[in-house]
């Protein structure tokens, strides 16, 4: 066995294998064959065999790269009898081979990695013996095909599973656990750190392993020796992990299928591997090194180990950090070019207020208080990379407004705190579950427990409705106020309460042009809310499960929600299917929020990871792992380039999104944070949270210290100083009120809102 | 599904017993051990399951506390129809109870009389969600005002008074503390920046704002005032405030010479207001007194063992107000008494003596046993009881007795009621401790002393007066007897 796996292991350096279908060719291969049998899964021969019935395009490529390890290793009767089950033609393998060239090294290496019964001359041995077994074993495959084509649509738990079949005395267990603690403790101080990362998804597979083999007594027995040795920041995962003890519990346990369906990434320097691996083939660790073979993932790089804390940083997601490929992508994170309005309407607006003048001097110093320069930022996508719907005069005016607005914004820095107009919900009871603020902070919006949805105004100006379509025929449409007479007076009030939903209201968020309002909640829809008729749109119904946020694109048109059922969706507001599903985190969709040019959304999660999806294709272009808790709140900076995020580990994380690096840490809060807010030139992040305080951070000072070499950047290591106290520029304790949504007005006065709870 | 919600109190897994227990109450009869052990094993894996996701729906409404609905909204998810009717927002609905080794929680399901419900008005509706805006900070300065949590912490007021001397470091003085607020500390904390560490006593000055003048006037007037309305609003405020702490001292100033004034001029009323802001002063939460004990705890003593409080002694019930000046010495010894300050051992040697003293007058005498039978079990046992038979010997002078005054009289049966309570606890506790010692029959006929077998001994409770005097007399022979046992 040791002489094979050296084969592997650069494959597996250079590739991330598919090794679950290469399991079910190994499979097939030697079902009856007593030896292989104990070493491969059980229950992976009549998968095998129902996945050809099913005939995917993924499956069929899998089929081709077996085959073509097959083929490589003289099995010419096997390559006839697997082309013949499958219902490949002859020629399939020859056409194709060419392309799927790079998956059939990958599968076999895979192969044997997975099993190495299958490898050297075990494989001549059991040629002729196996070869009459593997037909029978087909045969009866094709018996269950059909009843395993019927329950397809749900993850098939049972192949998953099969994953865990006895591989070794559970007895013995501690003990290789043990040995693999005590190398790990042996070794120099550099590699310890990063070798240690090894043992959170090595107990975890090892104690589903024996939970799954019904070992209860030996589970417990293992889980209360080594749980002390995880890092603190698993320890919610291993509460869940504690309750599992019998092999039914491990079906339709999400936190257990996450951890099988993706593999746990480590990333390790090559020395550190290196080191591990000679250990673990000269102590004859089959066991540890099968776990690592087949639930890891070992990312390595070159250069040197990291440090401790270095590690602690990243670590702490569901499964692992992300891996280096994964934020490789290009991301455009530039801003999209202003349309150029300002020329024709703002000369007749200034002249109507006639007292500040002088029009044509203003505008150069608009521009650059905007911060839109004329010419395309380099980082910035397409104009039209997605459509996005024009401007009608009522945005032209608004944007006017806002750069009308934008002058007499106050710069804030160190010296110039902004102040903080705090907005409490009285009597609601603990209820009050979402709160959002328009753009030009004329409206407040809250989302209750009660299901309803309550509209504030606090300007004067108070909400009115559109009046009936019958007394809506009776106004002169001529006349130069219609849009004022189309109001009706009678409804005036400062409140609005919009009922419809049937379970608590988690997400809010007010469209750009102030005339809709979305909001998510627990009965699964997203509903649109027009803010002309307090009535309610449409209902998208999609998520099935509680839609935990839901945020409206800066652009309008669009907007994205995410909630239990662990996918983000991108909508348009005239369809009523998403365009685009976002699926990939491991667990529930906590918070979503759009990148300022709309060209990509973040999502944060309870796996404790963030991603970032291309709006365009769909594809996820960042994952940014490190948050220790669920992710509760994201807010990008206003020139795109930074993400800030806050979880309930009561941490502020920066992120650099075109290096997809963690470049701050900000440390202060003592509970979980639900509201963070650039300022509008970002050079102040707020942040607020249940520890009703909210506090405001040097976000310019955050991102200039910053050092992206060339080699930071490419390995993805972070240097994180732990300047926190210095960047944290002031606290703010609230009486007894969370803080849950934060808003800088345009001219940069920090609104926040929270419930008053006594 | 009553029953999985029942057991959510279970830290680990459930007893076997609690399956047979739910079992019965369904109605199956004999439940197999091995299916007990099966049940409360899938059982509890579900509801850690169900608790988890609900602590999801927790975290979603920004709440702390988990709620019924939060469990209602888990099970929802499980697509497990939700429990009705646990919708109280505040408590567990669940009783106690045990009996034949066994312990059980149980739903209480009353039975409702429907039309006792209908006849019933119906409650007050609850407010509505409103909106309520305030300036949390104006350029980076919070405002002190009763929207914003005070200045000056609680846990700060008392560091700063139980440790006077702090070691300045440079910067720290931005952190919110009393002295980087106010005016007069600028220049003590620019010297504090320029040399370092410097061992300051942090000098707080106190001026007060217009409105704060303005406020600590309304205050005051209305507190003295005529009007009880206003009063208690005002002292409804001074013990809710947050942002009182610059106004103690004079508030404290206030509450000492009006003592001094009114004890001369025999004014009860104020006495009696003022005492009523000492008790305001110390329930709030805000406000740590431990620097202002020096004028409020002399004032507080006057009004217990005054020889005169008002006018007319024979017809005013000053012995209320003794007996609540009493209750706030207790409430600051037991908050305030430290090993430097030693308050409660000199509150009480004060009292001993002016209690020993022959001469004292009955008035005196009564504040000063009602000051020590605040101060706990252990003053009483260590004190009052080993006098008991003196103090029944001097007021059976008195009562018995022909030549004494009216006033002086009064003053006996007071002492002598207040006095009452504790031979009965007395009793009960030799009764207990002694070895079965002869006791009389007259104390064994009291059965209503059991409830006062609690230690709170703080409440004067009016005794029926025809069986006074007897059980006095008996009692002061059986705390004689207690004596001698103990």
């Amino acid at each position: 066995m040791a002489a094979v796996q050296g084969g592997p292991v650069d494959a597996v350096e250079e590739k991330d294998i598919k090794t679950e279908p290469s399991n079910d060719g190994c499979g097939s291969n030697s079902t009856n064959d007593g030896r292989a049998a104990s070493a491969s899964p059980g229950s992976g021969a009549p998968a095998a065999g129902a996945k050809p019935a099913a005939a995917a395009p993924e499956d069929q490529q899998t089929l081709l790269a077996v085959l073509q390890f097959l083929k490589k290793n003289k099995l010419t009767e096997s390559v006839d009898i697997l082309r013949r089950e499958a219902g490949l033609p002859e020629d399939s393998l020859d056409l194709k081979g060419a392309d799927s060239s790079a998956a059939g090294s990958g599968g076999a290496a895979g192969g044997a990695a997975a099993g190495g019964a299958v490898a050297g001359g075990d494989l001549g041995a059991a040629d002729a013996s196996s070869l009459l077994s593997r037909v029978t074993a087909s045969s009866s495959a094709v018996v269950q095909a059909p009843t395993k084509a019927a329950g397809e649509d749900q993850p098939d738990v049972n192949v998953v599973l099969s994953a865990y079949s006895q591989q070794g005395d559970p007895k013995l267990y501690p003990v290789y656990y043990n040995g693999l603690k005590r190398f790990i403790e042996s070794v120099l101080d550099c590699h310890r750190a990063e070798l240690s990362q090894v043992f959170y998804p090595l107990f975890v597979h090892m104690y589903l392993e024996l939970v799954y083999n019904n070992y209860e007594s030996e589970a417990k027995a293992f889980f209360e020796k080594f749980r002390g040795d995880q890092e603190c920041y698993y320890e919610d995962d291993l509460r869940i992990l504690s309750s599992l003890s019998k092999r039914e519990h491990m079906r339709g346990n999400e936190t257990l299928l996450d951890f099988r369906t993706s593999k746990f990434v480590l990333r390790i320097s090559r020395d550190s591997y290196q080191l591990l691996k000679r250990h673990l083939q000269e102590r004859q660790n089959n066991q540890i090194w099968n776990i690592i073979q087949e639930h890891l993932y070992i990312d390595i790089f070159d250069g040197m180990p990291r440090s401790k804390s270095q590690i602690d940083a990243m670590s702490g997601s569901l499964a692992g950090e992300a891996k280096r490929e994964a934020n490789k992508a290009k991301v455009y994170y530039g801003l999209l070019k202003e349309p150029e309005i300002e020329l024709p309407l703002d000369d007749e607006d200034e002249e109507a207020e006639n007292e500040e003048g002088k029009p044509k001097k203003k505008k150069p110093k608009k521009d650059s208080v905007g911060s839109k320069s004329k010419k395309q930022d380099p980082n910035a996508p397409q104009q039209t990379r997605i459509p996005l719907p024009e401007l009608k005069d009522s945005d032209k005016l608004d944007k006017i407004m806002y750069m009308k607005e934008a002058t007499k914004r106050i710069r804030l820095g160190p010296e110039n705190l902004p102040s903080i107009c705090f907005y409490s919900f009285l009597n609601a009871y603990q209820g009050l579950t979402a709160v959002d603020f328009t753009d030009d902070s004329s409206l407040i919006a809250g989302g209750f427990a009660d299901s309803t949805v309550r509209v504030w105004s606090v300007t004067p100006k108070k909400l009115r409705k559109v009046k009936s379509a019958a007394d809506l025929n009776l106004i002169d449409k001529e006349s130069d106020d219609v849009l004022e007479r189309i109001m009706d007076e009678k409804t005036a009030s400062e409140l609005k309460i919009l009922y419809g939903h049937s379970g608590p209201v988690y997400g809010i968020s007010f469209s750009p042009d102030r005339n809709y309002l979305l909001s998510s909640s627990e009965d699964g829809t997203v509903r649109l809310w027009s803010l002309q008729t307090f009535t309610c749109l449409v209902g998208y119904k999609g998520h099935n499960y509680p839609v935990w946020d839901t945020h409206f694109s800066p652009h309008g048109y669009y907007f994205v929600s995410g909630g239990h059922d662990r996918v983000a969706r991108l909508w348009a507001t005239d369809h009523y299917q998403p365009l685009r599903i976002f699926s990939g985190h491991l667990a529930d969709v906590t918070c979503t929020r759009f990148h300022p040019n709309s060209n990509y959304v973040a999502t944060g999660s309870s796996d404790r990871t963030i991603r970032l999806w291309d709006v365009l294709n769909g594809s996820c272009v960042r994952i940014f792992t490190g948050h220790k808790g669920p992710i509760h709140a994201l807010a990008f900076s206003p020139n795109g380039k930074f993400l800030a995020s806050g979880a309930t580990d009561s941490r502020v994380l920066l992120w650099d999104i075109g290096h997809g690096l963690m470049i701050g840490e900000l440390k202060g809060h003592t509970d979980s944070i639900y509201s963070l807010r650039f300022s509008r030139d970002g050079e102040i992040l707020a942040s607020g949270s249940m520890d009703n305080t909210v506090r405001l951070w040097n976000a310019t000072k955050a991102f200039d210290d910053l050092e992206t070499d060339d080699f930071t950047a490419a390995t993805g290591h972070v240097h994180l100083q732990d300047n926190s106290q210095e960047l944290l520029l002031g606290t703010y304790m609230s009486k007894s009120t969370p803080v849950i949504n934060l808003h800088f007005t345009r001219r940069n006065l920090l609104l926040a809102a929270g419930s008053y709870n006594p | 599904m009553a029953e999985e919600r029942r057991q959510k109190q279970c830290s680990v897994s459930l007893p076997t017993e609690s399956m047979k227990a739910m079992a019965e109450s369904v109605g199956v009869g004999q439940l197999q051990e091995e299916s007990c052990a099966a049940l409360s094993e899938e059982v509890s894996y579900r509801i850690k399951e169900i608790a988890q996701d609900a602590l999801k729906f927790m975290h979603h409404g920004k709440r702390r506390k988990l709620t019924t609905n939060d469990i209602d909204n888990a099970l929802r998810l499980k697509n497990v129809e939700p429990l009705y009717g646990f919708q109280s927002q505040e408590f567990i609905p669940f009783r106690f109870a045990s009996g034949g080794g066994r312990e059980l929680h149980f739903y209480e399901e009353k039975e409702v009389d429907l039309s006792d419900i209908i006849n019933t008005p119906l409650p007050r509706v609850p407010l509505d969600v409103s909106l309520k805006a305030h300036w949390l900070s104006i350029d980076g300065v919070q405002p002190s005002i009763p929207e914003n949590p005070p200045p000056a912490p609680k846990e700060q007021q008392k560091v700063e008074s139980t440790e006077p001397l702090k070691i300045v470091k440079p910067g720290q003085e931005d952190d919110g503390t009393i002295q980087g607020k106010t005016q007069g500390a600028t220049a003590a904390d620019g010297k504090g920046k320029e040399k370092g560490l410097i061992r300051l006593k942090p000098r707080s000055t106190h001026e007060l704002s217009v409105e704060q003048q303005l406020y600590y006037k309304e205050i005051t007037e209305a507190c003295v005032g005529s009007c009880e309305a206003k009063r208690a609003e005002a002292l409804q405020s001074i013990a809710t405030d947050p942002g009182l702490y610059q106004m103690l001292p004079r508030f404290s100033t206030f509450i000492s010479e009006g003592v001094r004034v009114n004890v001369v001029q025999n004014n009860l009323a104020l006495l009696i207001y003022l005492m009523r802001m000492v008790k305001a002063l110390m329930d709030n939460p805000t406000l740590y007194l431990e620097k202002y004990l020096h004028e409020l705890i002399p004032a507080v003593v006057t009004c217990i063992v005054s020889k005169q409080l008002c006018l007319r002694p024979d017809v005013d019930n000053h012995w209320a107000l003794r007996d609540f000046a009493a209750r706030l010495m207790a409430q600051s010894c037991k908050t305030f008494s430290t090993t430097t300050n030693n308050i409660q051992s000199r509150i009480t040697k004060t009292f001993t003596k002016s209690w020993l003293d022959e001469k004292t007058q009955w008035t005196t005498r009564y504040g000063c046993i009602a000051g020590l039978s605040e101060l706990g079990p252990d003053v009483i046992k260590t004190l009052i009881l080993p006098r008991l038979t003196i103090e029944g010997a001097r007021i059976k002078g008195v009562v018995e007795g022909q030549v004494v005054s009216n006033i002086d009289k009064i003053g006996a049966d007071h002492v002598q009621s207040l006095l009452l309570p504790r031979p009965t606890l007395t009793v009960s506790q030799s009764g207990f401790s002694g070895s079965g010692g002869p006791r009389t029959p007259s104390i064994i006929k009291v059965p209503s002393s059991l409830t006062l077998m609690t230690p709170r001994p703080g409440t004067p409770s009016q005794p029926s007066p025809p069986a006074t005097k007897y059980i006095v007399m008996a009692t002061s022979a059986g705390a004689a007897s207690t004596q001698q046992v103990l």
